[in-house]
């Protein structure tokens, strides 16, 4: 065989590997997920079983039909917890992207006093296990009157997410060449134009990677929010999930079908936001 | 159109002096050059005109209107940017098109000048394309055109031409000098390329440590530096230089050689100076031009150390007064390093400097 058949040869096997490889990782990391939308669907003898079923013998909607019946029909309060979750998240998240952006875009572009020591003292704070502050936490929302509210769910999880959407917008907007806003003020715009012009539209990609982290940093919080919150007045989704345990049973089922009602916003909301990821966009801007 | 003037500019970051306090008149439709070497304050002279700098003090008046205050936008002026600057999210025609649009006109208003502005430039096939999808001379030619259709008072130029490789450069400068003829364009351009300067410009200013060191056409620079940094500056290769010591007939150096006072200088014996030669003054017999009256060469026989054939002439290195000479060589011949050569010496363009302040003895 003469060695550009050889090397062809080698080069469709290792595709093949690779791509076989790649098949085994995504297997793993979709199998919990695709194993939760299966287990909302079937009873809890099946879900239970040992060794476990993988072909399900009888599939039904009957754990989404009782999350929305009333209660003492296996009826939770699902929706004062989505909205509570919805105005949580996304409260949470446009308050850090708006500190996220005018941070990031102040120790991108500015230049002031003890600037390494701010930027240093934000990251710390994510070296700080959130559920390590849960309790002083706790004695001081009692204080002030914030345990079961919306605003200090919202106060907390802006808390936790400034110090990572500064840190990547002030990424973005670094990739942006300052002669672009100088060109575009030049051009005739004040320095707020410039900025959602020309600074903004380029930043974006980064913007919207911080928002999608924040907002599922919120969606998904468990240990501050059951901590934090007492009634259907703030409990969120993910805290809603106990009410599927009792003192000696979980309902497995039930907790998979409010486990897959958390998802879908998630994933839809990851879905609208992706075409903004677009990254590269600043090239070209600059250089021959 | 309109005229630039700048008095007393004075620009300080901090303790260091960046700017200080420059004087200078741009006539209205001239196209005037700002050279130096890295850091002499050139550029922040262009972004003080531009607005993009505060200035510390001074005037900066366009017009008769002194913008001293005005933000970028107030002043009407362009600027092209050594980056060039352009907006990557827009396309050609959105980024040309895109002062015009901050100004609130209409689209077709808009259209009709961007159109104008990019069948000047020979990029009306690029319209829809993004910068990304540009070569470097396009990228060029788009921010030029950005510049144009602004229909500016002063275009700034920022070292616009250095990121292009030499050919595309010298297409470029070109294409700018037709642009300058045919707009009739007040223009400011900054660069540290001397060969720019000397082709485009009406005047040049030579700038050093934030000071002006000199102001003329590009005939007065190269011809009547007014200092030995001028002299060095603006010619390549650039001027011969040399210490000597004036005589009661001319020139002694500090290896004992000697040479007649050069034309035009009458410095008094025993003052320290630097004597000042252009390769082109300094050629092997047959090989070199004669000045105008041409009555001041003094001949002597050199060594030739190195040459370098550049096709049309040859570069020959020579050492004359315990330094290495450049001379220039015209309908060059083989030369072999170590030959000895009859050379001319036209001291009728020889310069004298004063070895302390460094300024041109002409006429002292």
């Amino acid at each position: 065989m003469d060695e550009n058949a050889t090397a062809r040869l080698k080069k469709t096997a290792s595709n093949w590997t690779l791509n076989v490889a790649l098949f085994v990782a995504m297997a793993i990391i979709c199998l919990p997920g695709l194993w939760i939308v299966l287990n909302s669907l079937r009873p809890t003898v099946e879900i239970m079983a040992k060794p476990p079923i993988w072909i399900p013998q009888s599939l039904s909607f009957d754990a989404y039909v009782a999350m929305f019946s009333g209660i003492g029909e296996g009826g939770i309060p699902v929706i004062s917890y989505f909205r509570n979750s919805v105005i949580i998240a996304v409260t949470s998240t446009i308050i850090s992207l708006a500190i996220g952006m005018s941070g990031g875009y102040a120790f991108a572009r500015y230049r002031f006093k003890g600037k390494g020591g701010w930027f240093l003292g934000l990251m710390l704070t994510r070296a700080v296990p959130g559920i390590a502050l849960s309790l002083p936490l706790f004695f001081l929302y009692a204080r002030v009157g914030l345990i079961d509210t919306h605003a200090g769910m919202i106060l907390a999880y802006t808390a936790l997410n400034v110090p990572f959407t500064i840190w990547l917008i002030d990424g973005f907007f670094r990739q942006v060449p300052r002669d672009l806003a100088e060109a575009a003020q030049i051009d005739g715009c004040t320095r707020w134009q410039a900025f959602w012009q020309v600074e903004f539209p380029l930043a974006r990609p980064g913007i919207a990677s911080a928002g999608i982290f924040a907002f599922l940093t919120s969606w998904n919080e468990f240990a501050l929010a059951s901590q934090l919150t007492r009634s259907t007045d703030s409990k969120t989704l993910p805290v809603g999930l106990l009410d599927y345990t009792a003192e000696f049973t979980i309902d497995w089922r039930g907790m998979c079908a409010l486990a897959v009602v958390m998802i879908i916003p998630a994933l839809i909301l990851t879905y609208a936001v992706q075409k903004h990821l677009v990254s590269g966009l600043t090239t070209g801007a600059i250089k021959g | 159109m309109a005229t630039l003037t700048l008095s007393q500019l004075d620009k300080n970051y901090g303790a260091f002096h960046a700017v200080k306090g420059i004087d200078l008149d741009v006539a209205d439709g001239e196209f005037v050059a700002l050279v130096g070497p890295s850091g002499c304050g050139k550029s922040t002279t262009l972004r003080m005109i531009a607005g993009l700098e505060d200035i510390t003090g001074g005037d900066i008046r366009i017009g008769d209107r002194v913008v001293n205050d005005l933000a970028p936008r107030a002043r009407n002026i362009s600027m092209v940017f050594q980056s060039y600057a352009l907006y990557p999210h827009m396309t050609v025609g959105e980024n040309m098109g895109f002062t015009l649009k901050i100004a609130g006109r209409d689209k077709a208003e808009i259209d009709a000048a961007v159109a104008e502005a990019a069948r000047a430039l020979e990029i009306t096939q690029l319209l829809d394309r993004r910068p990304a999808q540009l070569s470097g001379g396009q990228r060029q030619r788009v921010a030029m055109g950005r510049a144009i259709v602004r229909d500016p008072d002063v275009f700034l130029f920022d070292e616009p031409l250095s990121n292009l490789d030499a050919k595309l450069r010298g297409q470029m400068r070109t294409e700018i000098k037709q642009l300058h003829a045919r707009l009739k364009a007040t223009v400011v351009y900054v660069t540290h390329d001397q060969v720019e300067a000397m082709t485009l410009a009406d005047r040049i200013v030579i700038m050093k440590d934030g000071n002006i060191e000199q102001v003329g056409t590009p005939d007065e620079v190269f011809n009547q530096p007014a200092s030995q940094f001028v002299a060095g500056f603006i010619g390549s290769p650039p001027m011969n230089m040399a210490d000597a010591v004036t005589t009661a007939t001319g020139l002694r150096f500090a290896n004992g050689l000697e040479l007649p006072m050069p034309p035009g200088f009458n410095v008094a014996e025993g003052r320290k100076v630097v004597f000042g030669l252009r390769p082109d003054d300094l050629y092997p017999e047959g090989h070199g031009i004669h000045s105008e009256g041409g009555h001041a060469v003094t001949t002597m026989d050199l060594t030739v150390d190195l040459s370098e054939p550049l096709g049309n002439e040859t570069l020959l290195f020579v050492d004359l007064a315990d330094k290495r000479f450049t001379g220039r060589m015209l309908n060059p011949r083989r030369v072999t390093p170590g030959e000895v050569m009859t050379f001319h010496l036209d001291l009728s363009n020889a310069h004298l400097f004063d070895a302390d302040s460094g300024l041109s003895l002409r006429g002292a």
